[in-house]
């Protein structure tokens, strides 16, 4: 195992002081919701392509888009299935392993996931039922809106868990009752329209497309490179780069303002995912360094920095002062008294390094893309061809290291500036309950990774049905045989 | 009615809905080992509920947010409290959706053989803990003053909570048996399916009238409950069981099925009018009981739900209908049961990937 990945390791532990259950716990949130969010987001953006690909064939009858819609709805459904299968984990776990938590913002937290039940994740599942099984049942055009329908649910349904998150991230329209000591529900527009979530949501919907986006273009080119249904996958994986290419753009530029956004709400995550110990101003932007990671080693051994540029990322002015994580720090223990309030520095600066060098990365091979298409040279391009099956890791890699950003820099609050993630655990599970329910799921997900990316890598490899029962233009339709 | 029982009411809701709907894709499950004889038979049988399990699971969900949301302390105190007991249903229920997938995706006979087993195994598994875990809410379980679970994955069981356990396995199996009798094309699945339930009936019926029964006295001892309310549910509860009874002796599924819906429906109005106004009862000291009152959520927080309720749920009823209308018609074994099986021609094996293709990026 590598050195850095063990020190983040030890960091998470010294984190909560002493208790095993709650480390264990922590680490059973972490693996689930990355392993949950490498199939949702995936969903969210194969959804719009798929809703694409069957409209231009609704639109021209042309039979290559249906063969392609049904090609890759099949790579949708599989990974569709594991996460509403992980999802209820996530769900359960609250009250599981964070019945602290649960008591203490229940009222609040309890209402976006609720609501996303009922309201989004029902509409999803009904329609994906609707759509796969139904194509044989309904008329063309309500099996073309039942997929407008699974995208409009995929979508919805992950606003309101990042309404949940951003919560978290950024408490608001709650008081605490006095009787009963716990946060109460004062204003549902605060806590569902806040800006935070706004901003986090386009930036996880872009996210969603880079990744669906990013694996049809893979995909596709594994076809070109071995010269199979060529007519059919050059459509695709130039659908796929009109896609990500616009949205590589914006997500750079959405990110940073982002970031922007939670300088505001906590600075210390800023300070934290930049390793700037010290106030600076104008504050430079470290794009690598070796050591300066904890607070006795403040200063890194080597570093390459772009000067004012942290300065303009976290404020939009190039001189403008970042505060660094000693002034945060004597601030939060002036606001909540004693305690040490600085997450693990090291694992913040290089998830944020990782999120965005691959975002810059995705953003390349945009690029080359576009200019292949706009040269119409796409079918001979051997190098990009490759570099894009490769690059169907990129837009996963970062989603993970979001999240690990987006959470752990948040330590040691569970909610921030509200409950801290040591009283949000639940006081009646013991060390072996947790870890136990650890070890199962650590062992369940790996069989269920292994046996999804054998699925999936099947499905991608098969050639796009032939189309023997879709009528084309007008024709009428046969009846459904049974 | 006050907010805190209205969302008590709705919470019964749920998880009659989760019951009725999974209810019969479990049953049907369980059934897979005496029912079907071919791969063929198999096929036809989750075929028969490959369009609708997924958004029956959903219900689950709901139930559980909705806990959550309304009554944060009871979610807070069952689910860290029957810790082991979650963790087998979390398990239970991810292999099972992963066996819908997966089994049809090579034609090995080991490996459908191991896939079907697994989705029997759950489909009886996640029924069973559920049985016991809900009846434990009546029962009692170990909870100090301040709300918190002090018993064991023990402290579950006892003779009620495994009647009740097996009273929902016996239900459910009666349940996707008359579902299959009522959805199989005419052929032998259909045929057997109509002759098991016609056995099913009887063990299923005097089960389901125990569960009733000893809800009722576990009610009154246990939870301090006069006898009314519940002798009129479980009077209704026995009638619907018996119609179940009949209506499978004389073939006539739909009423059947409609019948056996209905006992499952009753049997968790059942347990949650004993309950009523507890959510969770204390065996360690009665008042330590959770209530609807000491475990809600404040005024405000209800009033959104109510409002955001009352909004979609009926949303959720039509489109709901909807699919049950569409997907009608009756199901054959050629019927995509899982949607890699959209690939397949009718009729036609799963498809082989190419040969000689290099792996991706070796």
């Amino acid at each position: 195992m590598p050195r850095r990945r063990v020190a983040s390791a030890q960091g998470l532990w010294e984190h909560g002081g002493v208790s095993t259950a709650l480390e264990l716990a922590r680490w059973q949130f972490a693996l689930t919701t990355l392993y949950h969010f490498t199939f949702v987001p995936l969903t969210m953006g194969l959804a719009p392509l798929l809703a694409v690909m069957q409209t231009i064939w609704y639109r021209t009858a042309d039979e290559r888009w249906l063969r392609l819609t049904r090609f890759f709805a099949v790579l949708f459904v599989i990974n569709f299935a594991i996460g509403a299968a992980t999802g209820i984990v996530q769900e359960f776990q609250f009250g599981m392993n964070w019945s602290g938590f649960s008591r203490y913002v229940g009222d609040v937290f309890g209402a976006p996931l609720a609501i996303e039940g009922i309201g989004a994740f029902m509409l999803e599942s009904t329609f994906i039922g609707l759509w796969i099984f139904g194509r044989d049942l309904l008329s063309r055009r309500a099996h073309l809106a039942c997929v407008y329908v699974v995208w409009f649910g995929t979508w919805l349904s992950a606003y309101f868990i990042i309404a949940a998150n951003s919560w978290m991230q950024h408490p608001v329209g709650y008081t605490i009752n006095a009787t009963t000591g716990r946060a109460q529900a004062t204003d549902v527009w605060a806590i569902f329209f806040q800006r935070l979530t706004i901003m986090a949501f386009v930036h996880v919907i872009f996210a969603g497309l880079m990744t669906g986006g990013f694996v049809v273009l893979g995909v596709a080119c594994w076809h070109l490179l071995r010269g199979r249904n060529i007519e059919l996958f050059r459509r695709a994986a130039t659908l796929a780069i009109f896609v990500v290419l616009p949205v590589s753009v914006i997500q750079l530029g959405w990110g940073s303002e982002l970031g922007v956004a939670m300088t505001d709400v906590q600075p210390m995550k800023i300070a934290a995912s930049e390793a700037l110990w010290n106030s600076a101003k104008p504050a430079p932007f470290s794009l690598f360094q070796i050591g300066g990671f904890s607070a006795s080693d403040p200063t890194p051994a080597f570093s390459i920095e772009v000067p004012g540029l942290l300065s303009f990322l976290a404020t939009n002015s190039f001189t403008s002062e970042v505060e660094g994580i000693n002034q945060v720090q004597a601030q939060e223990q002036a606001t909540h008294g004693p305690g040490n309030y600085v997450p693990d520095v090291r694992l913040a600066y290089w998830s944020m390094r990782v999120m965005a060098y691959l975002g810059t990365l995705s953003l390349m091979l945009a690029i080359w893309g576009g200019i292949l298409v706009r040269r119409k040279r796409l079918l001979e391009a051997r190098w990009f061809q490759r570099a894009a099956l490769a690059g169907i890791a990129l837009p996963f890699l970062a989603n993970f290291a979001g999240w690990i950003l987006t959470e752990t820099a948040r330590q040691p609050w569970i909610v921030y500036g509200l409950q801290r993630t040591a009283a949000g655990v639940s006081t009646t599970s013991s060390t072996a309950m947790v870890g136990a329910s650890l070890g199962v799921f650590v062992g369940l997900y790996g069989v269920l990774a292994i046996v999804d990316f054998w699925l999936m890598r099947r499905y991608a490899r098969v050639d796009p049905p032939e189309i023997d029962d879709a009528p084309t233009g007008g024709a009428p339709r046969p009846a459904p045989q049974y | 009615m006050s907010l805190q029982a209205t969302w008590f009411v709705l919470i019964c809701g749920l998880w009659s809905a989760y019951f009725v709907t999974e209810g019969f894709d479990f049953g049907v499950g369980m059934l897979v080992p005496v029912l079907a004889r071919t791969e063929e038979d198999r096929a036809t049988m989750f075929a028969a509920i490959g369009p609708v399990w997924d958004g029956n699971e959903v219900w689950l969900l709901i139930a559980g947010g909705a806990t959550f949301a309304a009554f944060p302390q009871w979610y807070a105190t069952m689910f860290s409290g029957f810790y082991i007991a979650l963790l087998a249903i979390l398990v239970l229920l991810i292999v099972r959706v992963v066996s819908f997938e997966w089994r049809t995706k090579s034609a090995h006979a080991a490996w459908r053989g191991l896939w079907t087993w697994v989705n029997v195994i759950a489909s009886y598994g996640a029924p069973l803990v559920w049985g016991i875990g809900l009846a434990s809410l009546l029962y009692g379980t170990p909870i100090a003053a301040n709300q918190e679970f002090t018993g064991s994955f023990w402290s579950l069981f006892s003779v009620y909570s495994v009647l009740a356990g097996l009273a929902v396995v016996a239900l459910f199996a009666l349940h996707g048996a008359v579902y299959l009798g009522l959805r199989g094309r005419d052929d032998a699945v259909r045929a057997r399916a109509q002759a098991l339930a016609f056995r099913l009936a009887v063990p299923a019926t005097l089960l389901g009238a125990a569960f009733l029964v000893a809800t009722l006295v576990v009610g009154v001892t246990r939870n301090h409950q006069g006898v009314g309310g519940g002798l009129v549910v479980l009077v209704l509860g026995v009638v619907a069981v018996l119609t179940a009874l009949v209506c499978t002796w004389q073939r006539r599924p739909a009423l059947a099925f409609g019948a056996t819906a209905a006992t499952i429906v009753l049997a968790v109005i059942m347990l949650f009018v004993e309950l009523y106004p507890r959510v969770m009862v204390s065996s360690s000291a009665f008042a330590n009981s959770l209530t609807v009152h000491n475990a809600a959520s404040g005024h405000y927080t209800l009033t959104v739900m109510t409002v955001a309720t009352l909004l979609l749920l009926p949303i959720v009823f039509a489109y709901q209908f909807w699919t049950y209308r569409v997907f009608r018609v009756r199901v054959s074994g050629e019927t995509p049961v899982t949607p890699g099986d959209i690939l397949t021609p009718r009729g036609g094996r799963p498809p082989d990937p190419p040969r000689g293709g290099a792996p991706p990026d070796a």
